[in-house]
């Protein structure tokens, strides 16, 4: 798998951040304590699917599928975002 | 720089009383006594004004907040609001019922915060006996009841030596986050200044031993680190700019653009009492006093980084300067950058007796 992630982890928000529609910016989110990510269109396609319980692989074959896109396209892009966001505390892999 | 943008955060500072009594204590130096502070009604009323103009995050800090009987029920009250909610604790008056109320409101994540790893100077640090001991049992009860924890500790000449284990703490109580914040010279930190600024020697270790954390923890543990401004050659973006991300609310019901902004003469701050956030925002003379970048002189105002660090902090600036709106002198480009160097000079080779944040402690000149 891409960049060393395994395809069977569970991606989950980690404790205490949320994602949430801002009404006064009209975007969404992910407020964690003490920072605040924006989040725009592509990302929150991604982070409505982090659950804890979908794998990684269910991920990426449910954006390829929804988004009729090459595969490993879609998994350079959801890696790269979900280590970012990992590496920043906002999720756990 | 047209269009106004809402704020990101509220500081509620629910009130100043506190058992402990940090001498780099981030209240000013006359605290707000506890028969004038806000009411409950009026906080709820505030938190809801607060999501309405924009603001996502509350932070609940004082004094000690939990000090304040009404607490759960002004929790409640931003999580209804749809506010994340943090709570902002030295920790020693908590205990499992307390905290499963604060959860049970709508309480989104807390910061606990240590005076230092070994308990003797811990306790001496905060001037409360037996303080570490029970903070580290609050720790474990903060996780037991699912709350996400942030540990925070507070770093100076006196304690820095072990911050390894600070950090080790921080993996103990599997913290996702924990913060070193190096103390700020305003307010009591600056009243202490001799007692608490470390030397460039102990400060290039600990910024090296945090950077070496970081990439040996990467994933498992975000370390968040602030440097003190006196061996910066560039100022912080205190509060992000002037009014541009915060609203301070004192425990009387001022409303701030940062925590210190009471240190400075010449303002007379809006009370929610009698105005809304939204007008606070847009419109009091306090807010625009500072805000954006038209108030600057040189050499902050033909500098590439003026829409960066917004030229530093206004109340460090007057404090060391007796001019609020000059450069910051933590920036090397300011003519009186040489104070920084002068107080480290002045800081001697053993630190002196701190004086304690107390209310009547200090002559406020
Ligand atoms: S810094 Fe210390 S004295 Fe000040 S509010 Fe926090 S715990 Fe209390
Ligand atoms: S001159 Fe002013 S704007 Fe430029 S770096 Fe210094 S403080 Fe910042």
């Amino acid at each position: 798998m891409n960049a060393g992630l395994n395809a069977a982890v569970a991606p989950a928000l980690a404790p205490g951040v949320k994602l949430r529609f801002d009404k006064v910016r009209e975007g969404w989110v992910l407020l964690a304590p003490e920072r605040l990510f924006v989040i725009d269109e592509q990302a929150l396609d991604i982070l409505k699917l982090v659950d804890g319980a979908r794998t990684l692989k269910v991920i990426i074959d449910d954006l390829a599928e929804r988004f009729d896109a090459p595969r490993d396209l879609i998994e350079t892009d959801v890696v790269a975002m979900l280590r970012d966001l990992a590496d920043r505390g906002a999720i756990t892999l | 720089m047209s269009t106004l943008e809402p704020p990101l955060a509220l500081l509620a500072e629910l009130t100043h009383r506190c058992p402990l009594q940090c001498p780099y204590c981030s209240n000013p130096l006359e605290l707000d006594r506890a028969s004038g502070e806000l009411d409950t009604a009026n906080w709820i009323r505030v938190l809801a004004e607060a999501a309405a103009i924009g603001i996502l995050q509350v932070h609940f800090s004082g004094g000690e907040p939990t000090a304040r009987k009404d607490l759960p029920a002004i929790v409640r009250a931003a999580a209804e609001s749809g506010l994340y909610s943090n709570l902002i604790t030295s920790g020693v008056l908590l205990d499992e019922r307390s905290l499963a109320t604060l959860v049970e409101a709508g309480l989104d994540h807390a910061q606990l915060s240590f005076q230092d790893v070994e308990p003797a100077n811990a306790d001496r640090i905060g001037g409360f006996k037996g303080g570490h001991r029970r903070k580290l049992e609050v720790a474990r009860l903060i996780k037991a009841a699912g709350l996400p924890l942030t540990l925070n500790f507070v770093v100076h000449r006196q304690n820095l030596e072990r911050l390894p284990q600070m950090i080790a703490l921080g993996l103990d109580f599997g913290a996702q986050r924990i913060e070193i914040a190096h103390v700020q010279y305003y307010g009591w930190g600056l009243v202490n200044r001799d007692a608490l600024l470390p030397s460039r020697v102990q400060l290039d270790a600990a910024t090296e031993e945090v950077e070496t954390a970081r990439l040996r923890l990467k994933g498992r543990l975000v370390i968040d680190y602030v440097v003190p401004d006196y061996y910066a050659a560039r100022p912080k973006a205190c509060m992000g700019g002037w009014a541009r991300r915060f609203i301070n609310i004192t425990p009387a019901g001022l409303a701030l653009p940062c925590h210190a902004a009471q240190s400075l003469p010449g303002f007379d701050f809006p009370s929610v009492r009698t105005h809304s956030l939204a007008d606070i925002w847009q419109s009091s003379p306090a807010f625009l006093r500072f805000r954006g970048t038209e108030w600057m002189a040189e050499p902050c105002r033909s500098c590439e980084r003026r829409e960066i660090d917004w030229g530093g902090c206004r109340c460090q600036a007057f404090a060391l300067t007796g001019d609020a709106a000059r450069t910051d002198p933590a920036c090397a480009l300011s003519p009186d950058h040489g104070v920084m160097e002068a107080a480290v000079a002045a800081r001697g080779g053993e630190p002196p007796p701190f004086r304690y944040r107390r209310i009547g402690a200090v002559e406020t000149a």
